[in-house]
Formats: structure tokens, sequence, C-alpha cells
């Protein structure tokens, strides 16, 4: 297929804008103007046709069953499209005066409300633009509260089955990083623990479920021995779908938590964002979240905060935090995102959200109990919103590696799980079908999952070479990374 | 999987050919083939001060970035002038053709802690278990 | 199900919570509501927002999007779909956004840009970090001519990260007298800078490359690079919510990282590159993603992962509807706008311009004591009022006119602010 540059053709136009009405000349000086940007140059229907054509050669989650293990690629309600959209949402400015733009506030307010409640923590902030950001902020706020009580710790803890973000954001905030084993159940060893939990430790990172789908049962030991030593426990709420009206990380003992709003609150992926990822703390730690922060009822104080008559609104923004580690982004966050989880929220209710995480821990067992038969299953347990299974028997047997096995399932109409994470499990396959899926497409991807199995012995040389069905066969991915091709003004050597 | 007879080895999976108070260096046949197909490697300068146990250079494949650390102490003497532009010699001839740089050791003696061709093909069967 | 799983209930599934966690209450948020209701709430908190004529930028800016922006991105093959891991299934995004790589760098000038940061503000935190592994110094130095919050933005990731942040008192509205040091690693300036004024980038870059320190450009207003050249920088960074992006109360936006190829592995974040499959054909695959955080891990360049594709998709997508002739038809009437208002405006009694340099399509304007709330009376959303964040400078309102401002806007404008 072309790109729109080879597609481009001197000449054409799609969309233009009006000239200034104005006759003003333009005030810059000659040598600081630039010639024509090299774009392509198409009509409207050149470009929606390329975007069209290209739209067909990908798979959303609108397309088919998306099992991606960690990402919870639920249904994106399209209501939530709809009113995300509206103007008075979309057209707003972040500085307008706030008086102006009171519903905008009313709704971050309320979702900060929500999250609370359903995190079971005492403050959130919804600045952080991802999960992977929200973590950051959130050492950020560790490294911030120690520094303020005097205490030097320069160790985080993260466990083995840990997401690679974790380590990643210790070690920029100058965080040594230790590991944590899990044990044979796949929980975290609690010798272990306890041997490594220091006074020179500031924080454990730690989800639950984790990312091989399991509730650690010893959750509340686990956060007991790291605040015995003064550390506190940092939530990684990417598996948040399992417990939703179940349980709350802050009744498990954690201190801070992230959320993920593209994962748990079914606001879309958009092909790898925008997303969003609150962070909510402990009153402890309140002080040291991102400002502004919302408030209701004008118990502002500050110069920012006043700013245009706050008599007559019922939300403000407060800046005047002076432990506040600052601003993580320009402005408040990813406001539209918001605006989709807040409506999902308002959508399912405290019933709805129960049923929500019940349906997809139901669903998760259903697919695990079809499956292993025929996949290795590490974990003999029940398992919560996703599990892991292992592509060792078909890599040992029959050479066949779960890579293969992906892409051949791409061939049967399905997305592939996530595969080789986590890192503690060989060949490892992770499955989250969520809540949003029915039996049928449950037992049709069992089926596609067994089939691929029969292949592996039957005809294991078709399955390795997959796959056939799709836009194009598989890719070349040393060459890729060999000899970087990164915008089509550079050519292949 | 090869074990080259003439060689020492390192828990990192260097290998070592010395030839007088010249070191060559590169990684082995066990690290290459975990890493998978190389794409990318950063060599050390000429004239680098190299220590022992510390990074010297950088392996990167499809799949991972592995620091490659210095089996001896030394001045770097050569690079190897073909390895960065294909840097798939090294997936092809590990120790021959994807030799990495070339050290002038400080100290013979540190050749003592780095293990034989026995003693590293018993480690890495260790490893696989 | 649960008779295949052998349970009687789904709370057999949830044994391993321990009893004292478990809840055994409802969540104490409201009751559901159906979508016919939802559809109304919302429309009812939307309306207590006002929309309507404003002057407002200060790093967030109201152009005119196509209407095919909108039904390309809403198209739920692009919207629905996960990060593009599975390449032969995704490349849809996984070509967009090659061509919004192929697209940024024809902007900003430079050889190679990743596939979207966060936001500007991010994106030139990243780019320091880069900066510091590249030079190995400790020391960022900027202007109080860069966005507060991107300063302040810098302040936080600096200060966890161990590196030193400098900021240089302006005068007259420019970064000129930064002087880089043998400590410093990078420059930043941001041109046009946040009181719309356009700075010397080549002579400052110049300055801190003789001192071995990098220079990076940062643009917030994404649209000027259709009328003015891109910063002179080694490292150039964007905020690119002006395309393809409505103003969303600041959210969400997309960072734009670009920079030369020699230093492609210290670029952060995600890279689409082009390869071939196992039949010749052209396809697109992530790569060079063994410096990412899903393997690296605590070695990363960075621990991103989610990014802001869709929003980068967009502004492609905008880019590909108005090509070159009317990209610079939006930056020149962004700008004619502007210097028709600062014109017009400047013949009334008690108003004058702050900064004597050129401008885009900001302006700061010293005006008499109430301007603002008369303005603002008369319906219509003044610029940004400076001492909000900048002490020093009361009754300074920057005004900002983009394309969608007419000229009975900025008439309007001028008879509010009489």
């Amino acid at each position: 297929m072309k790109t729109l540059i080879e597609s481009s053709a001197g000449g054409r136009e799609g969309v233009s804008p009006p000239a200034s009405d104005t006759k003003a000349e333009i005030k810059i000086p000659k040598d600081m103007l630039r010639g024509q940007v090299r774009l392509p140059e198409l009509g409207e229907v050149d470009v929606v046709r390329h975007y069209t054509a290209l739209s067909s050669r990908n798979f959303g989650l609108d397309s088919g069953f998306y099992p991606l293990g960690s990402c919870t690629m639920k249904y994106n309600p399209k209501i939530n499209e709809e009113v995300a959209r509206l103007d008075g949402f979309k057209k707003i400015h972040p500085y307008q005066p706030l008086k102006h733009v009171q519903g905008a506030l009313k709704v971050m307010h309320e979702l900060g409300v929500f999250l609370c409640e359903i995190a079971g923590m005492d403050a959130f902030t919804l600045q952080p633009a991802a999960g992977a950001h929200g973590e950051l902020t959130g050492i950020m706020i560790v490294r911030a509260y120690f520094k303020d009580r005097g205490e030097k710790r320069t160790r985080i803890l993260v466990p083995d089955s840990s997401h690679g973000t974790n380590p990643a954001s210790a070690a920029y905030c100058g965080y040594e990083v230790t590991v944590v084993n899990s044990d044979v159940n796949g929980n975290v060893d609690l010798d272990d623990l306890k041997s490594k939990m220091r006074q020179d430790v500031a924080a454990l990172m730690l989800t639950n479920p984790n990312t091989l789908g399991l509730f650690d049962p010893n959750i509340c030991s686990i956060t007991e021995i790291v605040h015995e030593k003064g550390g506190l426990v940092y939530y990684d709420g990417a598996n948040m779908n399992a417990i939703m009206g179940k349980a709350r990380p802050g009744d498990m003992g954690y201190d801070i938590v992230h959320l993920n709003l593209h994962k748990t609150f079914s606001t879309p992926h958009g092909g790898g964002g925008p997303g969003s990822g609150p962070v909510g703390v402990k009153a402890e730690l309140e002080p040291y979240l991102p400002v502004p922060r919302v408030i209701k009822e004008s118990s502002a104080h500050g110069p920012r905060s006043s700013t245009r008559s706050l008599q007559s609104s019922v939300y403000g923004l407060d800046w005047d935090k002076h432990k506040s580690i600052g601003k993580v982004k320009a402005f408040y966050g990813n406001f539209s995102i918001m605006v989709r989880a807040y409506a999902y929220i308002l959508s399912l209710g405290p019933e709805g959200l129960a049923q929500a995480s019940e349906d997809a821990v139901l669903n998760a067992n259903y697919l695990m109990k079809r499956l292993r038969g025929h996949y290795d299953l590490p974990y003999e347990r029940t398992c919560m919103h996703e599990f892991v299974l292992s592509g060792r028997r078909q890599a040992h047997g029959q050479g066949v590696h779960t890579l293969d096995i992906a892409k051949r399932l791409l061939d049967y109409g399905v997305h592939a799980p996530t595969i080789y994470f986590p890192l503690i499990v060989e060949e490892a396959i992770m499955v989250e079908p969520t809540e949003t899926e029915n039996k049928v497409t449950l037992d049709e991807f069992a089926e596609i999952m067994i089939k691929i199995d029969e292949e592996c012995r039957k005809n294991p040389v078709k399955v390795k070479s997959a796959p056939y069905n799709t836009p194009v066969k598989r890719l070349d991915n040393t060459l890729a990374a060999r000899e970087p091709v990164l915008t089509w003004k550079q050519k292949r050597k | 999987m090869d074990f080259p007879k003439e060689l020492k080895y390192s828990k990192d999976h260097e290998w070592v050919r010395i030839v007088g108070d010249t070191a060559t260096v590169g990684i082995t046949d066990y690290a290459q083939h975990a890493l998978g197909d190389i794409v990318y490697v950063e060599l050390p300068k000429v004239g680098a001060d190299l220590s022992a146990g510390k990074g010297a250079a950088v392996v990167e494949s499809v799949k991972s970035v592995s620091d490659v650390f210095a089996p001896l102490s030394g001045k770097v003497t050569e690079i190897n002038p073909v390895v960065s532009d294909k840097p798939e010699l090294i997936n092809q001839s590990p120790y021959g053709a994807g030799w990495m740089f070339k050290i002038k050791a400080k100290d013979n003696s540190e050749a003592g802690r780095l293990m034989g061709p026995q003693e590293y093909e018993k480690f890495v069967s260790e490893l696989k278990k | 199900m649960l008779e295949y799983l052998g349970v009687s209930g789904v709370n057999e599934l949830y044994t391993d919570i321990p009893d004292g966690v478990l809840l055994n209450r409802p969540l104490k948020i409201p009751v559901e509501l159906s979508e016919q209701e939802l559809s109304r709430h919302m429309r009812e908190v939307s309306s207590n927002n006002v929309t309507g004529r404003s002057f407002l930028g200060a790093g967030c800016y109201g152009h005119y999007v196509p209407a095919a922006v909108d039904a390309i991105i809403s198209r739920s093959e692009f919207y629905t779909a996960y990060t593009p891991y599975q390449a032969e299934v995704s490349q849809g995004v996984l070509q967009a956004l090659f061509e919004y790589q192929s697209m940024m760098c024809e902007l900003t000038n430079q050889e190679v840009c990743n596939a979207t940061m966060y936001d500007g503000s991010t994106a030139l935190a990243e780019a320091c970090v880069m900066a510091h592994n590249i030079i190995k110094r400790n020391e960022i130095m900027v202007s109080d001519t860069l966005h507060p919050d991107y300063r302040a933005v810098l302040k936080t990731y600096c200060e966890s990260g161990g590196l030193k942040l400098t900021v240089v008192e302006s005068k007259d509205g420019s970064s000129d007298n930064i002087t880089p040091t043998d400590e410093t690693a990078a420059v930043i300036v941001q041109s046009p800078n946040f009181f719309g004024c356009l700075e010397d980038t080549a002579k400052m870059k110049e300055k801190a490359n003789i001192k071995g320190a990098l220079m990076i450009g940062c643009v917030v207003e994404a649209t000027s690079l259709g009328l003015i050249n891109p910063p002179a920088a080694d490292i150039t960074v964007c905020d690119g919510q002006a395309f393809g992006n409505p103003t969303s109360f600041g959210g969400p936006s997309f960072g734009v990282l670009a920079t030369n190829m020699k230093y492609v592995r210290n670029l952060p974040g995600r890279l689409v590159g082009e390869t071939v499959d196992t039949d010749g054909n052209r396809g697109y695959v992530l790569t060079l993603q063994a410096r990412e955080q899903h393997i690296r891990r605590e070695k990363a360049t960075s621990n991103i992962c989610t990014s802001e594709s869709l929003c980068g998709i967009a502004a492609a997508v905008h880019l590909a509807l108005v090509g070159p002739k009317g990209l610079r038809l939006m930056a020149e009437g962004s700008h004619r706008n502007a210097v028709y208002l600062a014109g017009r405006l400047c013949e009334l009694k008690g108003f004058s311009l702050v900064h004597k340099r050129p401008f885009y399509n900001e302006f700061l304007l010293k005006c008499p004591n109430g301007t603002y709330d008369r303005i603002l009376d008369k319906g219509i959303t003044p610029g940004f009022l400076a001492e909000e964040r900048y002490h020093n400078l009361k009754d300074c309102i920057l005004f900002c006119t983009t394309e969608m401002h007419r000229k009975s806007d900025l008439d309007a404008m001028v008879e509010a602010a009489r």
C-alpha cells in the first residue's frame, strides 16, 4: 500500500483554510520565514480513502476478540465517545475563568471522589497521562515523602513478575531496584521479602492480582512487613479489573495507587494512547500530590485559585500546596479521557462495577479450565481476571514457540494474547478475556487454541510460518532494527 | 554449542584469546544464541582504559540489550572494524570474524579468575536447568 | 459456566481474598444511569462550561479541525486497537504512525522522530534526560520565557532525576542572555516563546555547541512551523495539540520528540520502522524496542509505555488534509490576525506592546486596569492574564489569534476592550 507522500500529486488541495480577512501584513523578518513544507498534496477524498484502507488493515477491539493479558481490552461504549465530543467538553480552554468551566471541574472532582471510593484511597490526582506516568508520579511522591521526613532510603523492591515500567520508574528517581522472588504458588516469597525489606527500602511496588493473574492471599502480611520498617507500598493498578467492588487496594494496606482509565475504566486504547493514569494516595501523602488540585466549595487560597470571583462557583483549583511535587504534565491531565471514565462509572454504578469484575474473573477461569489440558498451566490455582499459560510443551516437543502460536491465532481472526510476559514463565501466554465477552466467543477462542495445539503436533511447519491470512505475512524485525528506516525520506541501503 | 579449547571464559559469557599480553575479546556462542539476531554493537574507543568486570561494550538484539564486560583490565588497542556495520558476524562467527576488541592486558594474573572451556561448558549446562 | 467450574457462586472464585479485605458492602457511588439518563446528565454538565469567542492561547490553541479528521479517527479499527504489538494485524496504526513520524520530521527539519510522547512538557523533560545521557553533564538551562507549566514540569522531573535546572530571568522577552557553562548538558529555547515572541535559536545553538552542550528547541504552537523556520536544534520538542486535536480543557495532547539519526538509540518511546514480510512486501513494525521499559527495565531510556498515538494520527490526518498550502494559510491567518488585533488595540489609550520583537500569533499587551473584566463582561474570553504566573507583569494580557478568528471577532474584541 502506498504512503501518503507516494500518493501525493502536486497541486491537489484538500481542506483549505480561508485567508485572513484583515488585510494585515506579515510582520516577520524574511530570514525567519520558511519555504513550503514538504507534505503530501492530496484531495479530501484521497486522504479519506487512504485512511479507510489503513483501517481495513488494522484489528481493533470492535473487530474481534482481543484477549491481551494485562491490557483489559474491554468494550468501549459508544455513548462515552459521543458525550466526550460535546462542545462543552471539547471546546473549553484550561485557562478560562474558573466560573466558566464549572462543568469540567465538576467532572474532575466527582471522578476523583469515585476513584477514591473504588480504590479505598483518600485523595486522587488526575494529572498523569498514562499508567507509567502515574507510576513515575507515585515514585516521585515516595521520594518527596522521605525527603520531607529526613529519611535516606535508596532502594525500591519489585517482584520478579513485575511490569517493566515498575523498575524503570524507580530507576529514574535514582532508586536502586531489588527484585523480590515469587514462590512456587506465584505469590510473593514472604521470607525473601522479609530479608530484603530493610530500613533503606523506600517502597515495594506490587500489583494484586499480580501479573500472573493471581491474588496474593498474604497481601496484608506483605504490606505489614513493609510498613513495619517504615516503607510505603505502591499499587500498580493495571489489574484492578478483577476486584472492583470486591476489594480495594486501600483496604489491603496500600499507600499509593495508580489506575489505568484506558484499561479498567473502558476508555479506548487508541492504538497506543491517549490514556490516563490517575494516582491515589492515603491522607498522609496528600500534601505531595501534583498541583493544581480540584477543590469543591471555595476553601481556596492563593492568588491563582482566587482568580475571577470564586464566590459564585462551587469548584476551584488550589495551587497553594507547598509540599507538592509540582507538575508532571502541563495543564490538568487528559480531560476527555476523564469524561469517558466518568460516564462509564455513572453507567455501571455500584452493582455494575462489581458485576464487571465478577464476570471478568468468571470468564477467565472458564477459559483457563477449557485450555489447561492443551497448554501447560504453570500455576494450578483459581485465577482472577487473567491467567498465564506456557507454550513450553509445544516448544520443547515440536519446536513451535509461543510467538508462532500467536501469529497463527491471527489467521483465525482473533488477536493474540500477550506473549513473553511475565518474564518468569517460559514461553508465556497471558490471556485476559474481560467481562464484555460472551460464552460463545470464549468457546470459539478455546476451540481455536485447541486446534492450533493439534496443528503443532500434526503440521508444525505451518504454525511456524504463520500468519497467512493477514494483510502482511510475518514481518522481519531483524532487518527493521539492523537498518532502521524511520521516515519516508530515508531510503534502505 | 561451541566451546573452543584455547579460550578462556567469563561468567558473563565473554571469551578471551590471550596471545602474549594481547587479549582478544568477544561473546560466546551461548550468548549470541540467547540474544538472537544481533542488530547493533557499541564498541569501546581505542585507547580506552577498561577495568575487569566493568562494562566495555553493548550488544543489542531485537529482543534485548546486553552489556559486554571487560574480562581483563587494560587499554583497548584495536576494535573490529567490520562488526559495527555487520553485527550479524557475531551470530555467524562469535569466536572468529565476530571478535569485538583487543586489550593490552595490565595484570596477567587476572586471567586466572576466568574459566577454562570445560568449566564454562559445565557452567552453561547448569544455567539451562 | 459456574457449573462447568464446579462452583455455586462467583464469590467462590474470590476465596484468595482475605476476609478482612473482601468488601461486603456496595461501593458508595451513584446508582447506575441508563444510557438515556447518562446522555442527559452529561449534556447538563457540559452546558455549565462556557464556549464562544476566546483569545486564549498560552500553550493550548483553538485552530479549525476539518471534519474528516474526526471521521477518520472515529473509525473503530483505529481507536479501539491496542499498541501494535502484533504488527501483521496492525499495519493501519503502524503505517499511520510512520507517516506521522515522517511529517513531523519535515516540520521540524530533523532526521528522526518518535511515535508520540504525552505532550510538549513531558517530551521536553525526556529531552533533558536524553541530553544528560548523551553529554554526561547535569545542568539544564532555560529562560522564564518558557511556558510556566513546562518549567514546573521540568523542575519536578529534574528534582527527581538528579538534574540541575537553572532558570535565567529573561530580558526584553527573549532568552538571548542565557550563557551556557562547562556543566551544561542542554539549553532550552521555546520559540515562539510563551509571550509569542520569536527567538534567535541559531545563535543560541552556536553558543551551546561551543560549550559542548546540546540545544533543545521547543515549539509549543505547532502551527508556527507552517510559516516560520523550525528552531535550529540538536533535539526538537513540540506540543502537537494545535493540529487535529481540540483544546479539550488541556488534554489529551501529544508531544513531538525529534532529533538527529546519531541520537536515535537515546530516543525514548516507540519508533515505527519500515521492513518487509516473508513475501518481500513492505510493512511496518515497532523497532529498536530493546531500549524500552518492557525489555531493558531499569536501564531503559524511559518508562513510557502508552503514549498518545491517536492524537498524533489526528494531527497527521489534519496535515494531510490541508497540505503544504493549507498549512501556510493556517499559519499566515493566525499571524495576520494577531498583527491586526495588536495594531488596533494599541491605538486605544493605555494599551501598548510589552515586547518589541516579532511575534507569531500571540502578543503581550499592557492594558489599563480592569480591562480583563471589561472584556469578560461583554461575553468574550480575553487572553491569558499574565500576572497569574508572572507576578511582576501586572495588567498584562497575552492575546492569541488563530485562523478561526474573523475580522468581525477581532473588531468586537477591540470594542469590548475600549
